[in-house]
């Protein structure tokens, strides 16, 4: 079943202002339409400036939506007033990226977690402390550290406390945004599996914000591939890992730095920086950095949609033969383009 | 033969609010040739950072350099340097770049002048040498139209550009020794593969050494010729890579390849470390990595010293006792 369905969504931020000269808008989100279904993840994935932390927060009403429609169990997210908007956050939570700047550092953990349950009445009295200790335990922290405060704590700790804070409220759906990417490689292993058992016993639903695709591939049922405020790629986890038909998502995957010197393979290096979002190139977002064989004038002047190209969707004129990884990187090295 | 550089016994001090003193860094050894990368590798707090720091003397106050401790530069003692010159070796012999372009670099100052001023703090030579050898060293780290960046500013630049500027700058002064401290941390993953291969192609190129400093294993395969694993201000691990990647021995080593999420290979619920890394003045007596170690034993209580465990591969770890038998 579908939990929530986002429609053509846009996002422009205007730069500019009192002072300054009108400047062209910066089209951070360029018509985005996905799924998620009950217990699903989906990643939405890309580097920085892609859109797709502002996806997540457009969804959550974090941020006003410039077009495009959005809803969850059916109900349009995009028309509710601020009452029921209120009501609606109860069910849509979000953990962000830091969790040293998104704890108030005046707030003793058990206030930060019991915050949300009192605003929604979900408990009152003694029944809060008691809540609080059993979500601290739920995410493997010891249900004495509620008197204490945000600074006691190393990063992982923090995540966990945000986390638990997320699910005071009990919503069925979280924004994960880059959930795992300041912390070290041994707690990211813990919070990742926190994440899976969390959605296993409480049939949670995540939007996965990541760059990283091999932390996605631990989590994620489906991946969204993003570049420029566009969606070029979507499908099942495996499959689009496994055989990436978007030159973007083949790019992206070389570039992984994978534990093992004997898959140290020649890599795609992309050339040139992403262009500015204020300025997207016209045609195919990705022609300017494109390497595929075939790429064309078609690219420059027609916009790619995504369709069905062996097992995902792709946004590529030239999906069929895009070039496995392997294939691109051979063909590109060993004088990769500079710059 | 000498070493480009030789570490012996590095221990690094802070008092604590209560009197004592912690050792962040606690008797790192190691040696780094010519046209070699060695990787030090490990979690925040591991000391990997401090060790670079101390390199160029760096230690912020009011740490210090214990007394016992060793750096040779090729053959001058670092350590017994003072004034102008140590102000000699830093940059001119040991280039640095580090993780955030942005802080490092002047945001009043166009890029050509900041390189230009590297140039002329180390080499004697007029404005206009100067800013000839800014072109050539931003041509050198692949900076397109190379002309026209000489005159940006930092702001107008990427964060991949400005790593390119930063390593132009260290370069500025032909260092013998290149220390770069997570050098694409802050970087997406198609600007850091861009970054690492200008690194390497420089190595190879001025047959520089290579300190990599990284929390990130997979950044290291392929690219060391050498990893030492940091862990609570130790070596715990120190091998060729392709030995430490084909067999790591130190549980703690096994420990963080077993937390790494795979891009490729069968898919399974990763086996994380318990627990977190101690704060320096909270490491437990014996091995440090006793109280998270799933196959610690009785000896784990005495510190164990760096033990062969094959050819030219150590750990800090009893079983190497067992595992060598």
């Amino acid at each position: 079943m579908t939990l929530l369905q986002v429609r053509n969504l846009v996002k422009h931020y205007h730069a500019g202002g009192l002072f300054r000269a009108p400047a062209p808008p910066v089209r951070a989100v360029q018509g985005v339409s996905l799924d998620i279904g009950q217990g699903e993840t989906l990643a939405l994935v890309g580097e920085s400036g892609c859109g797709k932390s502002s996806v997540g927060r457009t969804v959550l009403r974090l941020q006003e939506p410039t077009a495009g429609s959005a809803t969850f169990e059916g109900i349009d997210l995009f028309a509710l007033d601020r009452v029921a908007l209120r009501k609606m956050r109860r069910r849509m939570q979000i953990i962000f990226q830091d969790p040293y700047s998104s704890l108030n550092p005046r707030m003793t953990v058990g206030a930060a977690i019991a915050e949300g349950m009192q605003i929604h009445r979900l408990a009152t009295g003694t029944a809060v402390g008691r809540r609080v200790g059993a979500l601290l335990e739920e995410v493997g922290l010891d249900p004495g550290y509620a008197t204490r405060y945000p600074h006691e704590f190393s990063g992982g700790q923090r995540q966990r406390i945000g986390i638990a804070r997320a699910l005071a409220v009990e919503p069925s759906f979280i924004v994960c945004d880059e959930p795992v990417s300041a912390l070290d490689v041994s707690v990211q292993a813990q919070v990742l599996n926190l994440l899976a058992d969390l959605q296993r016993d409480r049939g949670l639903s995540y939007l996965f914000i990541a760059h990283d695709l091999a932390v996605v591939r631990q989590i994620a049922h489906r991946v969204a591939v993003m570049y420029l405020g566009r969606i070029v790629e979507e499908g099942p986890t495996e499959a689009l890992l496994r055989a990436p038909r978007h030159p973007y998502t083949v790019a992206l995957l070389s570039a992984v730095p994978e534990p093992d010197p004997e898959r140290q393979r020649a890599r795609i290096v992309l050339g040139g920086d992403l262009p500015s979002p204020s300025h997207p190139p016209p045609g195919c977002p990705f022609h300017p950095r494109c390497f595929h064989p075939l790429r064309s004038e078609r690219c420059r002047v027609e916009e790619p949609t995504l369709r069905p190209v062996g097992g995902t969707l792709a946004a590529c004129h030239y999906a069929e033969t895009t070039p496995s990884p392997e294939a691109a990187a051979a063909a590109v090295s060993p004088a990769a383009p500079e710059g | 033969m000498t070493h480009a550089l030789q570490v012996e016994n590095l221990r690094v001090s802070f008092p604590t609010g209560d009197g004592g003193l912690v050792y962040p860094v606690d008797g790192v050894s190691f040696t780094l040739d010519r046209g070699r990368t060695l990787a030090l590798v490990g979690e925040s707090g591991c000391g990997k950072s401090l060790t670079s720091l101390a390199l160029l003397r760096l230690i912020p106050s009011p740490g210090r350099i214990e007394n016992g401790s060793t750096i040779l530069l090729g053959d001058t003692d670092v350590l017994s340097l003072r004034g102008e010159p140590l102000r000699k070796i830093r940059g001119r012999r040991i280039g640095m770049v580090f993780q955030d372009p942005m802080t490092s670099l002047n945001p009043v100052f166009t890029v050509g002048d900041q390189i230009a001023e590297g140039v002329r703090a180390h080499f004697d030579v007029s404005r206009a040498e100067a800013r000839r050898r800014a072109l050539m060293l931003l041509q050198e780290v692949g900076i397109p139209d190379p002309a026209a960046r000489l005159d940006a500013y930092p702001h107008q630049l990427s964060g991949g550009m400005r790593q390119r500027v930063m390593i132009a700058i260290a370069l500025s002064a032909e260092p013998e020794i290149l220390v770069a401290d997570e050098p694409t941390t802050a970087l997406d993953v198609t600007v850091q593969a861009q970054i690492l291969e200008v690194l390497d192609r420089l190595r190879d190129r001025h047959g520089m050494a290579v300190l990599l400093i990284t929390h990130d294993l997979g950044i290291v395969a392929g690219r060391a010729d050498r990893v030492a694993v940091m862990y609570a201000g130790q070596i715990v691990e120190e091998a060729p890579t392709e030995r430490l990647f084909a067999s790591p021995s130190h549980p703690y080593t096994q420990g963080l390849f077993a937390s790494i999420p795979r891009i490729r290979g069968p898919i399974g619920r990763l086996s994380p470390i318990g627990g977190s890394v101690p704060a320096p003045g909270a490491w437990p007596s014996g091995c440090r990595f006793r109280p998270r170690c799933p196959r610690a034993f009785e000896k784990s209580e005495t510190m164990p010293p760096l033990l062969p465990v094959g050819p030219d591969h150590r750990m800090r770890c009893w079983l190497a006792e067992r595992e060598r038998a």
